[in-house]
Formats: C-alpha cells, sequence, structure tokens
C-alpha cells in the first residue's frame, strides 16, 4: 500500500488556472497615450541640454531616449554612449530612476502626467563593459592556511595579493595561475592586505601588531616590520594618489588597540595617532578630500584630519558597533591614474593631475565635489552620509535581518550593495538610499561583495562556499560559481573588470575569467 | 537569623576574643572535615538540601580553578583567539559551533566500501506483528472478519495524504501517533570517529521513510521505529554540494524509541 496522491481537487485546479492567468498579463505602455515632452540634464553640472523634445510614450524607453541624447549631442555611431535616466524634481526633492521606460516609472504612478514636461538628469555609464566571469581559469595551492583577505593590483588584472593564516602575503600571476613571489615576515596571521595606488608597494597588516611594506615587482621587504600597535591590525588605508606629497606616501592603520595610526612609509615613522576612539577600530578609508574615515566598535564614525592628527567629525547614529566603511569615491581613488585603456601617463605630475581629474569627475554633482560614506553595522541597518555637509545621516537604510558586514559602492557611485549575515545580498540605490531589490540565492552568511568597473554586475562571497555574480539591472543571478570547497573569506573583482580573486578557508586561491 | 548587627556592635565595643584569629583558623582547617561528615551523614530532606549546595559550590569552583589556570599561561606570542585563521571580520565573534560535514572527510569515508552501507545502528530488535497492530473489529462485518489493522507505534504521514473511504481502509494510523518533525544531530567526523564536542541538534521536518528495518511493508505504512531511516529536509542547515548545489533532503536514522520518547531524534547519515 504506497502512499498514492489523490488527484489535484477542483479548488487546486483552479488555483493553478487562475496563476497562470496572473502571469500572462504583460505590462505594456497603452498606446493612446500620445507624447510626452522631455528636457535633458546634465547630473554633474545640472545645466540642460539641448531643447525640450517631444517623445511618444509609447517609445519613451530608455534605449530610444539614449539614442535620442546621443543624437542631441552630436555624437557619433562610434562614440555613443550609455546613459542612465532619473527624473528628480525640485519641489519634493525625490528622485526616482527610469528603470525601462518613462510610462512605468512616473506616468503610471502619477508623479507626472503627459501635459507636463518631464525633466530627466542623466548620467553616463560606463563605455566599456564587462563580461560575467564564468569559469574558473585557475586553482592555485600554496597558502599554508585560510586566505583571509585579497586584493587585485590597481594596474591590472595580472597580479594580485593574497594575505593568510599562515602568517605570509603571497603575490599572483594571474596570467600563468602561478606563485610569483612569497611575502614572508610576519609572525602571526596576515588580517590586511592593501595595494598601493600607483600599484609599487603592498602594505600588510598582521595579527602580531605590526605593519610591513613591500615591493610589489620584486617582492621583497620594505624595511623591517613597523611597531607601535599594541593589538591586531584590523584593516590599511593608503594615501589616495592625487593628495600625497610627492616621493611621501602614507598609509593609516586601523587596529584592534581602538587607534589609527598614520605611517609615513619612506621614513617609516609614525606620522599621527588618531586617538578617541573607545574600541576596536574595524575599518579606515582615506578619502579624496584628504579626509581619514574610521568605523569603530564604539558605534561611532569618526572623521579626521591626518595633516595634523586632529578630530574633525563625529557621525554617531548607530547602535551598535560599525562594521565596515564604502565611500562613493572608493573606486576612483584605488585606481588613481589608471583605466580601463591601459594606458599610463608618463611624468609624475601628469600622473597626479589624472588622478586628480579621475577623482574630480567621480565626486562632481551640481558643480561641488561631494564624498558620501556608507556604513554597515551590527545594529542590522546602514547609514548613507555626506559628512561635508552634515552630521546627520542622509538616509538610513533598513531591511537586513542580521548583522551587516560589508557594503560597497559601485564605481559609477549609483548603486550600494551590502552584504549580511542574513544570507542576502542587497542592492540601494547610492544617492539616496532607497532599497531596489535583494539578490536571494545564498544559503550562507554572505562575507564580501565586489562591484564589476562596470557597475553592471556584483560578485558576492558566502559561507556556503560558493560565488555568485548577480546582474545589478534585473536583480537576477547571473552565474553561479562553486569550486571553493570550504567557506570564501575574500573576494576581489579587478579594477579592469577580466579577473575575480577569491581565497577562503580551503587553503586555494581561484582566479575565475569569462 | 539575627536580627541586627549585634555581633560587630559588641566588637566596636569590646574588641575581639584574644583567640579569635586562632580560632578562626581552626575552623577553617577543619571546614573540609565538617563537609565530609555532613555529606556522609545526613540524612533525608536535609541531606538532598546539603547536596544541592555542594554541587553549586562545586561547579564555582571549577569555574574558579579553570579561569585561574587560563591566567598562569604564559605565551611568548601574541594570542590568537582561534586555533583555525579568520578574516578580521569575523575576530570579535562569538562563533556558534557549526557542525560542518568536511567534504573531504566524507569522500574518504564513501569510498571505503564497507562505510558505503554503514550506519549508526546496524542492528535492531525484532517488533512482531502482534506488537504493532491491534485488531479493529467495530461494526458487525468488520467483526466477523477482523480485517481491519490500527498501528500502534508512531508514524509519519506526508502532507498531502486523505483517507481512503472507511469501507476500504485496511491500516488506520491514528492522528495522536503521528510526527512531523524530527531532532537530528549532525556529527562532525575526522576518520570514522564522530567528534561529539562539534555536533548539533536541530528540529528538522520530515520529508520521508525511506526505509524500516523491520517489515518493506513499514516502510509503505511510514512507521517510526528505532533504526528507521528517514529523510530529513536539511535546507535550512545551509548545506551545499561541491557543485554549488542547495542540499535539501538528507537521509537520518531515528536512534531512540519515538513511542516511549514522545519525540522522534535521529542522526544524519553521511
Amino acid at each position: 500500500m504506497a502512499t498514492l496522491y489523490p488527484p489535484p481537487s477542483k479548488r487546486q485546479k483552479l488555483a493553478q488556472a487562475d496563476r497562470a492567468r496572473e502571469q500572462q498579463e504583460l505590462d505594456t505602455i497603452p498606446s493612446d497615450l500620445g507624447s510626452v515632452r522631455v528636457q535633458f540634464y546634465d547630473q554633474a553640472t545640472g545645466q540642460p541640454t539641448g531643447p525640450a523634445v517631444s517623445v511618444p510614450v509609447a517609445d519613451a524607453n530608455v534605449k530610444n531616449l539614449e539614442t535620442l541624447l546621443n543624437t542631441l549631442q552630436g555624437n557619433e555611431d562610434d562614440e555613443r554612449v550609455p546613459y542612465r535616466f532619473a527624473y528628480h524634481s525640485e519641489k519634493e526633492g525625490q528622485t526616482i530612476d527610469i528603470l525601462r521606460d518613462v510610462y512605468h516609472s512616473l506616468l503610471e504612478p502619477g508623479v507626472k502626467t503627459t501635459e507636463d514636461t518631464v525633466s530627466l538628469f542623466y548620467t553616463p555609464q560606463a563605455v566599456f563593459r564587462v563580461k560575467a566571469v564564468s569559469r574558473c581559469a585557475a586553482s592555485i595551492a600554496g597558502h599554508g592556511e585560510a586566505i583571509l583577505a585579497t586584493s587585485f593590483s590597481p594596474v591590472n588584472s595580472s597580479t594580485m595579493v593574497s594575505g593568510s593564516g599562515d602568517n605570509t602575503a603571497r603575490i599572483w600571476d594571474c596570467d600563468t595561475g602561478t606563485p610569483q613571489h612569497t611575502l614572508k615576515g610576519h609572525t602571526s596571521w596576515v588580517l590586511a592586505v592593501a595595494y598601493s595606488p600607483n600599484g609599487a608597494m603592498i602594505a600588510t597588516g598582521s595579527m602580531d601588531n605590526t605593519v610591513r611594506f613591500w615591493d610589489a615587482k620584486k617582492g621583497t621587504a620594505l624595511g623591517g616590520p613597523l611597531k607601535g600597535h599594541s593589538k591586531w591590525i584590523t584593516n590599511l588605508a593608503w594615501e589616495p594618489y592625487h593628495v600625497q606629497e610627492s616621493g611621501r606616501p602614507r598609509v593609516a592603520s586601523a587596529s584592534k588597540d581602538s587607534t589609527v595610526r598614520v605611517w609615513d612609509v619612506v621614513s617609516r615613522v609614525i606620522d599621527h595617532v588618531l586617538t578617541g576612539h573607545k574600541s576596536s577600530v574595524t575599518c579606515v578609508r582615506w578619502g579624496g578630500t584628504g579626509k581619514v574615515y574610521t568605523a569603530s566598535h564604539d558605534k561611532t564614525i569618526k572623521i579626521w584630519n591626518p595633516k595634523d592628527g586632529t578630530l574633525l567629525q563625529t557621525l554617531s547614529a548607530h547602535a551598535h558597533r560599525v562594521n565596515h566603511l564604502a565611500l562613493s569615491t572608493d573606486f576612483a581613488l584605488r585606481t588613481s591614474y589608471h583605466d580601463h585603456t591601459g594606458k599610463v601617463p608618463e611624468t609624475e605630475a601628469e600622473k597626479r593631475t589624472a588622478a586628480k581629474k579621475k577623482f574630480e569627475e567621480a565626486a562632481t554633482v551640481n558643480n561641488t565635489i561631494v564624498e558620501r560614506l556608507v556604513s554597515a553595522s551590527d545594529d542590522f541597518t546602514m547609514y548613507l552620509w555626506e559628512p561635508s555637509t552634515s552630521n546627520k545621516p542622509v538616509a538610513r537604510m533598513l531591511g537586513h535581518q542580521k548583522e551587516v558586514n560589508h557594503v560597497t559602492f559601485s564605481p559609477d557611485m549609483a548603486y550600494i550593495a551590502s552584504a549580511g549575515f542574513d544570507n542576502h545580498v542587497k542592492l540601494w540605490n547610492g544617492r539616496d538610499g532607497k532599497f531596489i531589490t535583494t539578490f536571494r540565492g545564498h544559503v550562507g552568511a554572505v562575507y564580501q561583495c565586489c562591484f564589476s568597473a562596470d557597475s553592471r554586475m556584483l560578485v558576492s562571497s558566502s559561507k556556503d562556499t560558493t560565488l555568485k555574480i548577480w546582474d545589478v539591472r534585473t536583480g537576477k543571478l547571473r552565474m553561479d560559481l562553486p569550486g571553493h570547497r570550504d567557506e570564501v573569506f575574500a573576494v576581489d573583482w579587478s579594477p579592469d573588470g577580466q579577473k575575480v580573486g577569491s581565497g577562503g578557508k580551503d587553503k586555494q586561491i581561484k582566479i575565475w575569467r569569462n | 537569623m539575627p536580627q541586627n548587627e549585634y555581633i560587630e556592635r559588641w566588637q566596636k565595643q569590646h574588641g575581639k576574643r584574644l583567640d579569635h584569629d586562632e580560632r578562626q583558623r581552626k575552623r577553617q582547617a577543619r571546614e573540609g572535615h565538617k563537609q565530609s561528615h555532613d555529606a556522609q551523614n545526613l540524612r533525608g530532606l536535609r541531606a538532598k538540601l546539603y547536596q544541592q549546595q555542594r554541587h553549586k559550590e562545586k561547579i564555582q569552583m571549577k569555574k574558579r580553578i579553570k579561569a585561574q589556570e587560563e591566567k598562569n599561561v604564559k605565551s611568548a606570542a601574541p594570542d590568537e583567539p582561534s586555533k583555525t585563521p579568520l578574516p578580521q571580520y569575523l575576530l570579535d565573534r562569538s562563533q556558534e559551533t557549526n557542525a560542518k560535514a568536511l567534504s573531504s572527510a566524507i569522500k574518504d569515508k564513501r569510498n571505503e566500501k564497507a562505510a558505503k552501507f554503514a550506519v549508526p545502528l546496524p542492528k535492531v530488535k525484532g517488533i512482531s506483528e502482534e506488537e504493532m497492530f491491534k485488531v479493529v473489529n467495530t461494526g458487525k462485518k468488520t467483526h466477523k472478519k477482523s480485517w481491519k489493522r490500527m498501528i500502534t507505534k508512531p508514524t509519519f504521514v506526508g502532507n498531502d495524504f486523505t483517507r481512503r473511504p472507511v469501507k476500504y481502509e485496511r491500516f488506520i494510523r491514528p492522528m495522536g501517533l503521528r510526527y512531523k518533525k524530527a531532532n537530528v544531530t549532525q556529527y562532525v567526523y575526522s576518520g570514522t570517529i564522530a567528534i561529539p564536542e562539534l555536533a548539533v541538534t536541530v528540529q528538522l521536518p520530515i520529508l520521508s521513510v525511506k526505509k524500516n528495518p523491520q517489515n518493506p511493508l513499514y516502510t509503505q505504512l511510514g512507521v517510526l521505529t528505532k533504526g528507521t531511516i528517514i529523510e530529513v529536509n536539511v535546507s535550512e542547515l545551509g548545506l551545499v554540494t561541491t557543485s554549488g548545489k542547495v542540499v535539501w533532503g538528507k537521509w537520518a536514522q531515528v536512534t531512540n524509541t519515538p513511542e516511549n520518547d514522545g519525540c522522534v531524534n535521529a542522526v544524519l547519515l553521511v
């Protein structure tokens, strides 16, 4: 007597038929709405571009608007730029992204009617496209213990550095999938690694309370350990290239001993000790305007002036420890004068101006330089800050159901991605912190995430041993990358978008490419 | 109970007895003897109360000794908070014990032919049909032929099961003895030996009964006895296969006698 299931009841059949009918309905644009007048504005300057144009509502989708705007600007066929559009009203101060077409974003919710002139602010998207990584190009053994941190060189995707629990950091040649150098010297786990913005040096911070510097090309130590911290190093941040005094780069190191130390790399002395936090400092960021941002377990974010080591601002809104910080200009600062073309300016002065230009391009909104900050916390929320204007947060981002471990800004600053211990990655609007979508799919805590250089994809690493590539526009899983045998602690997408490097508890570095 | 601090008052007025310290020392020295005497000779409720109090004291004592021992350890190396290296963001978090199927350990185990079919409880005591079934004889026809049976053991009945018409129903599975969930323990194996410290027990929904060792008929009926192999829904454990797929159902073996205990306990099979 096997358990035979009875045939579905009439109610079940009806419900199924109902569902099938609902799914078939497509959201189409009604064709009898006539046209709408559209005026384009540049997001960076706030200036109008061209005259107001009348566009048929049925055709007013993003693709067509893009073509129209390119024509208005007189771009030739080969230099067409993809754009993203947003509606912005001065009166109510609200901003709405045009996701697919004007009808569904503005007309249908009743924000605008076909009688009004719709002002659309445009921002250019990356002209290059990063292909989704889909296969494991190399799986390199070498580390004797779990890998705790990885970072690609800002120059290109051919070198990567990883810090591990076996007390070494290693430089990998990602083109051939072979180890290049082993950086030996630390006496305990290497918790943080960071490439200098010009890609010539590597800083490592360790459990043994010291910071060390290494030559990235030769893999040799630049002097001995820098002592000063009394507890382990949690994070490192290089001074942005355009802010550096020439020939005198500096590094800020955050530590469990609740201080941040600013080191002069060349003369190997402590420039300043930033004390004021009451508990472990978890994250440090060096902004392009020359300020140092730190987050701590004492629930506050502090902003420092590294010139004289004074405290400028304290941002307190979180109710629990702050885990991570991200700057809107992180990507521009990390890559400095390197870009997707691979051309490097020749002289130092040119490099500096290129880096400065890149930062200003990234940070300029309405003709002012604005650096935004997003902080993730154990209180399950995130805050978006604009420290230059106010001590109050711009937005509070609610939605995670467990601790938020990691946040990142997309390179074009349009999105914020957050990874939480509740198995979800969430996507937020980078401008006003509005919730966009949740990427569901991981079945373990998500540890880190990283955007591709063109901001169209996101990679996340999780405790469930997989990496997943998400499509930012559709909010869907683009690619599932299994292969690691254990938790994946660290992931990084190379700044040129070619490769993804990951490492975790299974002691193997994996290089992924398309 | 003293009504006031009269001893202190007396001591303030007159001072302590000259041999106070000596008496104190002696009393303390004999403390162990007194405890031993009480422990051996008290009877009845007083013994019970005494043992309870003593038990608590001993726990405190052991804790203190342990703390003391930890304090005495001297190390030159900086203290690493855990044996296994952890990234910065996991360092100051209390790690819940995670039973994780270490994939390599499992593979080794599966490679051994013998281990392939090994289960935690290889043999169980047989259950006779008389014990398993009760003859139902209500109604004239049923009484005459006595073909209807009631199952006297706990069963698992699928979600979408509907009873057949009374006329055709041969086996009755009582509602009161149906189980939907099992307390499943997952062990971490080093080689073939389970490490009890890393075990984790979670309550998981039962999906189906795969094999009842007593009788294939009992498998069909979904009878839960000791040694039964059941399939449980492990999706909330977040297990992932090497190819990245989420593991949904996993097999487990019942380790207790559910009809005696009122719950189903099981061990996850690797």
